[in-house]
């Protein structure tokens, strides 16, 4: 036995991880935070829009004292072709109150303000620790193991992200296929923030987040995004890792032409990258839930497969802030017996959360996003009808239904209608 | 007009701490060879995956530690990944 026993360790402090730190010493626990980065955040990166329900619930007024970039007050998703953008806009007081806020971020400094709230709760945070393997007794977890070192707890809980080799390593989860997982590549591009507010229309403190679909992958599954920061965009590109598999160009060729795109390019003009990041985002959804519990362990986060990606929206963190909660909520009433059975509870919580509940409701878009008319055929057929609806030349102009049909039976009639069929249905 | 940055500028602008001598992946060259698609070489976003002379290179430096060349790769035992050691590897300043 050796002497450092811990009630609970947790590996990985992102959100999933700090968020049950938060809670587990909040409630007595004597917890144990491991970071492999020199800070919490330091490896981490994301799109960059934090959806702030479950972490409201949690601290309340959190907004008041967290780093949060800007309170987004305007959605934009835009169809590309290479040489045309379609838009949809909507700018709305509504869309930054009444709990639906949602905030641009920037993850170094988020995740250290998390895991020192989890820290000032009581937690210990160890920073620049590499959990090797964990610590196994009997086929139970019993604890983690770091170079020559071997920590004991009651629990641990796998926050270690999307890769989460240590769930792979006792056989909780398989690793990931290429159609499960896609990459997102990422630039921080500075900007003061008066150019930011003239440019995309807005207060002071309020922010944008644009999507984009079509040429920026050409036309492969993924999207383009770009979120405004307090003095900087973060602007990137996320590709499904199946359908990267045989291209002409690299990943950071394609963030280039992207950033060069005549829809794009306006928008960051004058800025100066600070920073080149890359990170997996889980995308299989409901379908690829690994075993959640085992005997002293839970697995939180990403390292679960909690992420929802419609295309339009992407939300991990608030999923994974919730998850850490839940399996806090299932340690703690699990009154230090830590089996299988104690921690089912763990599922159950997520069951009776928007967790599991938002993850099903979404669980067929994976599969209709495979349909590569989406990034394709579409952005071209509605760049084509809008563009002949604003063009005037002096031609004779045709009836409205002609110019509509000329561009969809290019695709085929039947098609449209049964994809956008597919696509309510999958919503 | 933007200049256009090659990916080795874009690695230029981050902050690493490079674990000399300890290479945190690892690849079987011998296992490349008979890889058609090589898919490493396009789908790595820092462009760590490299062909000279029909022969597979790859350099540590400058990883991002995402993980996508260990799910792409179509060949068991290709690629040894793990993360660098604690302390090491990249380190953003902004994410
Ligand atoms: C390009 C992109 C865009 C995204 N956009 C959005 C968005 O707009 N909104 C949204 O809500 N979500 C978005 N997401 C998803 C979101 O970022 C994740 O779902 C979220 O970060 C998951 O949090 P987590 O705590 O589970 O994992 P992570 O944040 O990945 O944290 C895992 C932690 O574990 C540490 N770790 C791993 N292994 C070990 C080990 N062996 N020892 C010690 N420490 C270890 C890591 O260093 C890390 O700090 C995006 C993701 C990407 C990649
Ligand atoms: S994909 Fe894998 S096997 Fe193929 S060349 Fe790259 S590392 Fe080697
Ligand atoms: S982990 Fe990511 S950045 Fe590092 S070599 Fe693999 S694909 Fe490239």
């Amino acid at each position: 036995m050796s002497e450092d026993r811990f009630d609970v360790i947790i590996v990985g402090a992102g959100p999933a991880g700090s968020t049950a730190a938060y809670i587990l010493a909040g409630a007595g626990k004597e917890v144990l935070l491991i970071e492999r980065g020199d800070e919490p955040g330091a490896k981490n990166m994301t799109g960059g829009r934090l959806y702030g329900h479950s972490l409201e619930k949690i601290i309340p007024g959190f907004a008041q004292e967290a780093p949060l970039e800007r309170r987004i007050v305007k959605e934009t998703v835009s169809f590309l072709t290479s040489d045309t953008s379609v838009s949809f806009d909507l700018q709305s007081e509504l869309l930054g109150s009444g709990g639906k806020e949602s905030y641009s971020v920037l993850r170094a400094e988020f995740d250290c303000w998390l895991a020192k709230k989890a820290e000032k709760a009581g937690a210990i945070l160890v920073t620049g620790i590499r959990v090797d393997d964990l610590f196994m007794e009997e086929g139970r977890v019993k604890g983690v193991i770091a170079g020559e070192d071997i920590m004991e707890a009651g629990v641990v809980i796998l926050a270690d992200g999307v890769n989460s080799l240590l769930a792979q390593k006792i056989g909780m989860k398989q690793e990931l296929k290429p159609h499960q997982a896609a990459v997102g590549a990422k630039e921080i591009i500075e900007l003061p923030g008066e150019v930011i507010e003239d440019r995309f229309n807005l207060h002071e403190g309020e922010g944008a987040a644009r999507l984009f679909v079509g040429d920026c992958t050409k036309g492969r599954i993924g999207g383009g995004f770009l979120y405004t920061n307090k003095k900087s965009i973060s602007l990137g590109l996320v590709f499904t890792l199946s359908d990267l598999q045989s291209w002409e160009k690299t990943v950071p060729e394609m963030v280039e032409d992207f950033k060069h795109h005549p829809a794009v390019s306006p928008l960051i003009k004058g800025g100066r990258t600070l920073e080149y990041s890359a990170h997996l985002v889980p995308e299989a959804g409901y379908s690829m839930i690994p075993k959640l519990y085992g005997d002293g362990v839970v697995v939180v986060g990403d390292a679960a497969g909690f992420v929802i990606n419609i295309g339009y929206m992407v939300r991990g963190m608030d999923l994974a802030i919730a998850s850490g909660e839940a399996a806090a909520k299932a340690i703690i009433s699990a009154h230090d017996v830590y089996t299988t059975q104690a921690l089912s509870r763990y599922r159950k919580l997520l069951e009776e959360s928007f967790v599991i509940r938002d993850l099903k409701q979404y669980s067929k878009f994976p599969a209709f996003l495979n349909n590569k008319r989406i990034f394709n055929e579409y952005p071209q057929l509605i760049a084509e009808l809008m563009t002949d609806f604003f063009s005037v030349d002096g031609s004779p102009v045709p009836p409205m239904m002609k110019r509509i049909l000329k561009p969809v039976k290019k695709v085929g009639l039947m098609k449209v209608a049964s994809d956008v069929w597919k696509g309510v249905r999958a919503l | 007009m933007m200049k256009r940055m090659g990916v080795e500028e874009k690695l230029g602008l981050n902050k690493f701490l490079l674990d000399e001598g300890n290479p945190h992946i690892k690849i079987n060259k011998e296992i490349c060879r008979a890889c058609t698609g090589k898919p490493c070489l396009v789908a790595c976003p820092a462009s760590l995956y490299t062909l000279k002379e029909e022969e597979i290179g790859f350099d540590y430096a400058g990883c991002l530690e995402c993980g996508t060349c260990r799910i792409i790769c179509p060949k068991p035992g290709a690629i040894d990944w793990s993360y660098p050691r604690g302390t090491f590897g990249v380190a953003y300043r902004y994410g």
